[in-house]
């Protein structure tokens, strides 16, 4: 299985939760498999989506589900200390590892290599990191959120993409409907 | 130890509704975070590097909160992406309490070189900046903070080596 793939298994678990998503291929292949307000689609800054959707679980109460990549993970490392240190059992980061930069060309990442990032998030502290295989990955993900603790999925996967458009909806929009959600009651 | 100037700028943060605040340290700001450590109203999450804090920042944003970052100038070597694609391109507001190292009063040569580049870089990127240089010039923090929730953007407040010398 391929991203793509795991994102369509997802679409039922993932459709009226909070979502942030990962720039590039991540946010556009989800764009077009189920648009939603309730998605956060990051059009730059390569890393922060983890971040991002970690600042959004410690500022109220609703579930997060922040989807990023291997290679985002790699650039921003550190954020797995900071989610370990103050921990948020409303925040779930789910990690699909397809040991590549998919985006740019499908180059190797180190977590395709010698690098366990599962390994990296245990030993920043955090205390609930499950590594799982790409069909079982919204299972994973169905039983994180109703545990209500804290969790890092790895999901392990295949490399490529599949060709969808850039998304073109204006940023503030896509943040002004996004807060919408994240306001609305019930 | 904090000065009544560092109680100053978490009061000034708390009366502007300030209610989430990261962080990377800096000498000078050392009082500042320890007082910011003992206000309850304040979530205050440290960050590694800031270009992290500011994704801590942004998504606190969206989620109902008032975020501010405190840091180095030289992180602004760090962070010029993420104040392009993800602060100003989303809109979201962010004050930046930022202490000037490198000018004069500075011990540390090294720090002179981003200093060099500091206001470089904030005019480049169109960010409103104000510089602390006296005391006094604290007084206009809550304007400054105001007005950065009035447009929608982040922020620069420079706070000298002459400012923090003079704190009291």
């Amino acid at each position: 299985m391929i991203r793509h793939d795991i994102l369509k298994t997802l679409i039922p678990v993932i459709s009226d939760q909070l979502v942030v998503c990962n720039i590039g291929a991540p946010s556009q292949e989800l764009f077009s498999l189920d648009d939603q307000p309730s998605n956060f689609y990051m059009l730059g800054t390569m890393g922060l989506a983890s971040s991002i959707g970690f600042g959004l679980a410690l500022s109220q109460d609703k579930p997060v589900v922040a989807i990023d990549g291997d290679g985002s993970v790699l650039t921003n490392l550190a954020t797995l200390s900071t989610i370990a240190n103050n921990p948020r059992d409303n925040f779930i980061l789910l990690i699909i590892d397809n040991g590549s930069y998919g985006s740019t060309g499908d180059q190797p990442t180190y977590a395709g290599g010698k690098t366990s990032l599962a390994a990296v998030a245990q030993a920043c502290g955090c205390e609930n990191v499950v590594e799982c295989a790409a069909e079982d990955t919204a299972e994973a993900l169905g039983n994180a959120l109703s545990a209500g603790r804290m969790t890092v999925i790895v999901s392990k996967c295949e490399s490529g993409n599949v060709k969808v458009p850039v998304i073109g909806m204006n940023p503030v929009m896509i943040r002004e409907r996004f807060m919408s959600e994240v306001a609305r009651q019930g | 130890m904090a000065t009544a100037t560092d109680r100053q700028i978490i009061n000034d943060l708390l009366g502007n509704g300030v209610n989430f605040v990261t962080s990377v340290p800096c000498k000078q700001l050392a009082g500042v975070i320890e007082v910011l450590e003992e206000t309850d109203e304040i979530l205050h999450v440290p960050a590694n590097k800031e270009d992290e804090g500011m994704g801590l920042c942004a998504g606190a944003f969206m989620g109902g909160k008032r975020p501010a970052i405190i840091m180095q100038n030289t992180a602004l070597g760090v962070v010029v992406n993420t104040l392009a694609t993800l602060i100003q391109f989303y809109q979201i507001p962010l004050p930046m309490l930022i202490s000037y190292r490198g000018e004069v009063g500075e011990p540390v040569a090294c720090q002179v070189e981003m200093a060099l580049h500091t206001k470089a870089i904030l005019n480049q990127l169109n960010i409103p900046t104000y510089h602390f240089h006296r005391a006094d010039d604290l007084r206009e923090l809550p304007g400054i903070l105001q007005h950065a929730q009035m447009c929608a953007k982040p922020v620069a407040i420079l706070t000298d080596a002459s400012f923090w010398s003079a704190a009291q």
